[in-house]
């Protein structure tokens, strides 16, 4: 800054001077270009501070935004807490004609019923997961429903599953679903339905959930092939009684599925349960003893374009079931008397999604059951010339992966009467995302 | 006999070569492209996603279940992203190398601090994140620290080829860092570019490019706008022009096509992630094209 003061003094000495004549005229020139000079000077220093303070201005912006405090971590008592999710289900129904849940040529268990008639609370479900250490995962869900006024709390699932045996087995021990058949592994609530199809109903009182031991295999292909076999207790539908001192059950299953392209993935099944029933009671009273060998052929088959179900997205799905009985039957009220028959059932169903949120689904499912004889006249088994089956459509709407509301309107011809209902359904989930099986 | 003895020596040939690789399974396309530029030829790398998937809803397919249970090493994006299917592989594949906890789990969010880490947990809010937004690729400067931590887990898991792994990972730093000065240099025109997003997905490039995101087109992460939440974004976007409404390739085109159409901006669909477009299949081209995109709309 001092270059630039000593000219100033310089300057202002030469403005006071009067001018003494023409002939110091060219001593004023040479002022002025002096002054020329000076102002010259100035004018860089002053471009040259200018463009330093732009090129700091420059650099501060090129740094990038130190990155937002991040919120301090809690130390907190429940942190390992399993992931607890919660799902919430009720419904509305109406029948033209409420048929009690008779099926015409079977005697179906409880849960095979449609239930009741107008609003009620379907089960409700309590489910807490977590790894129990680096071997063991653990599972277990509480179900809660309300049977004629009464609340009753029941254990649905209660299984630990190993996650590092070796020769790629895995072992699963406890009370679970069994992994016969497609639905009988999942959830009634990430059901495409209101209801399971016909087949589901009556030979496996909607699914089949049993204390046991399971092991599977997963072969170490591309292609998922996976084999496996369960021993159960054999104390629930379709065994009963816990024969063999609590061994009353087995059953073998092979699962194999693929990608077909980017778009189309499948899986498909087949499965053998070989059981052993005592006194195996449906809950209106018939009686079957003897054994009971059903066997399980199904495939899914899922569309997403390009594998983004977002947007559009299908599931195929269909299964075959027969079933041999052969042992003794006792009909309410009557003697026991002797059956040996096979039975039959399919199911077939799609839906589609044709909207984000918004699905159409459509399902046709029917049972066929050889004739016991005159002697069966009048009792379950009767199949009073008839082969049941059922249509359904559904249309359901989920703002959310967590809630779902659906619409489902079912043509029913389970007996030579035929029965029409509409049923209204929400289901909830609260809590931890629990991951979705294909 | 000699046919068979042939056979058998093919079949251990086969059987040996398949073993040499170590087995990578990736969530998503960007850490599939990542293990290739770190492994290189001694890793046989599966990605279980397409950009043309949506990472956070993708089917838990038996054919994933299959790869996973061969996998040495398992690298997905974490921070709950792939929730709503990685639990269950890993349960149903139940392959001791890649549980969480063994050096073959790897999640990158883990390596990177993360931004937008809710201050609220409550589903009304949407699908959140408990942990922070998991879409870090969009930033290039989060792939170094996930790159060094990669090539150490590939050394724990593999220690044969732990030297190899090294001298990638040192050569593909001194590239990325090349790639990082051009990048910046390329975007400096994009400080402050305001944009309207579909999906919260951006975060990161908003932070590294200093892109301004006037508003998000889904109401809550994860859900759908429905067309009141597009005028009330519309409102806002005359209010305070835009250059764009950005979307990942994988995301529902409606909602961005309609903003676009109504408030007049382009509609950019940004790869998102490697083989994002036709123009973006490794991981250097991913943020190239990402920046050739912004700056052809952002003109003044």
């Amino acid at each position: 800054m001092s270059g630039i003061r000593i000219p100033l003094a310089v300057l202002a000495a030469c403005l006071c001077l009067p001018a003494w004549g023409a002939d110091q005229s060219a001593e004023i020139e040479q002022l002025k270009q002096q002054l020329k000079a000076l102002q010259k000077n100035y004018q860089a220093q002053i471009t040259a501070l200018q463009k330093r303070i732009d090129q700091l201005e420059a650099r501060q912006a090129a740094q990038p935004a130190p990155p937002p405090a991040q919120p301090a971590e809690q130390q907190r008592v429940n942190a390992f807490n399993p992931a607890i999710s919660v799902i919430l289900n009720g419904r509305y129904q109406a029948f033209r004609r409420d048929t009690g849940g008779a099926i015409a040529g079977f005697s179906p268990p409880a849960e095979a019923s449609p239930g009741s008639q107008g609003f009620s609370l379907g089960e409700s479900e309590v489910n807490l997961q977590a790894n129990v250490d680096d071997r063991f995962f653990g599972n277990f869900t509480a179900t809660l429903a309300d049977e004629g006024g009464n609340t009753t709390i029941g254990v649905e699932e209660a299984w630990l599953q190993t996650l590092t045996l070796p020769y790629d087995l895995t072992l699963k021990a406890g009370r679970f679903h069994s992994a016969i058949g497609y639905m009988n592994e999942r959830h009634t609530h990430t059901d495409d339905f209101a209801d399971r199809p016909l087949p589901y109903r009556v030979f496996l009182n909607n699914a089949y959930l049993d204390d046991g031991l399971q092991l599977r295999w997963l072969a170490p292909t591309d292609t998922f092939v996976e084999f496996g076999g369960e021993l159960m207790r054999g104390a629930q539908f379709p065994v009963g009684g816990s024969a063999h001192n609590g061994v009353g059950a087995w059953s073998l299953f092979l699962h194999a599925g693929d990608d077909y392209d980017e778009s189309n993935s499948w899986l498909a099944g087949i499965s053998w349960l070989s059981a052993e029933p005592r006194n195996r009671d449906t809950g209106a009273g018939d009686l079957f003893t003897g054994s009971s060998d059903l066997v399980i052929a199904d495939l899914v088959w899922k569309w997403a374009p390009n594998g983004n179900p977002y947007r559009h997205n299908a599931v195929l799905q269909g299964g075959l079931f027969w079933r041999h009985e052969k042992g003794n039957f006792q009909p309410v009220g009557k003697t026991w008397l002797s059956y040996d028959k096979h039975q039959y059932g399919w199911y077939a169903q799609a839906a589609y999604q044709f909207m984000p949120a918004w699905r159409v689904g459509m399902r046709g499912s029917g049972l066929h059951a050889q004739n016991p004889g005159a002697l069966f006249a009048g009792t379950a088994l009767d199949r009073q010339g008839h082969d049941p089956w059922e249509v359904s459509f559904m249309v359901d709407w989920s703002h959310s992966e967590f809630s779902r509301l659906r619409l489902q309107l079912t043509h029913d011809e389970s007996l030579p009467l035929s029965d029409d209902r509409v049923i209204l359904q929400y289901i909830a989930s609260l809590g931890a995302h629990g991951a979705h099986e294909f | 006999m000699k046919k068979s003895l042939l056979f058998v020596v093919l079949l251990l040939g086969l059987s040996a070569g398949v073993q040499a690789a170590t087995r990578i399974f990736a969530c998503e396309p960007e850490w599939g492209a990542l293990a290739r530029e770190i492994g290189g030829e001694d890793v046989r790398v599966t990605v279980a996603t397409t950009a043309l998937q949506d990472p956070h809803h993708v089917q838990a397919r038996p054919s994933l279940i299959a790869r996973l249970r061969r996998a040495d090493l398992l690298i997905c994006s974490g921070a709950d992203l792939e929730i709503g299917w990685l639990p269950v592989l890993l349960r149903r594949a139940a392959n001791a190398r890649v549980q969480p906890g063994q050096p073959g789990y790897l999640e990158a969010a883990s390596a990177v601090p993360l931004l937008e880490r809710p201050a609220r947990l409550d589903r009304a809010q949407g699908d959140v994140h408990p942990q922070g937004n998991p879409h870090i690729q969009t930033d290039p400067r989060n792939i170094l620290p996930v790159a060094r931590l990669l090539a150490q887990r590939l050394a724990e898991v593999d220690a044969s080829h732990a030297a190899d792994y090294q001298r990638r990972l040192a050569d593909f730093t001194q590239r990325w860092q090349q790639a990082l000065a051009r990048w910046d240099k390329q975007g400096q025109p994009l400080r402050g570019m305001p944009i309207v997003v579909q999906h919260d997905g951006w975060v990161y490039l908003e932070h590294w490019l200093g892109l301004k995101r006037v508003a998000t087109l889904e109401p809550k992460p994860g859900v759908p706008p429905s067309s009141a939440d597009l005028a009330a974004v519309l409102q806002r976007v005359r209010q305070t022009p835009v250059k764009a409404v950005i979307r990942a390739a994988y995301q529902d085109d409606r909602p961005a096509r309609w903003m676009a159409q109504r408030a007049g901006i382009p509609e950019l669909v940004l790869p998102f992630t490697v083989g994002g477009d036709d123009r973006s299949g490794d991981l250097f081209k991913l943020y190239d094209r990402t920046l050739e995109l912004l700056l052809s709309v952002n003109r003044p």
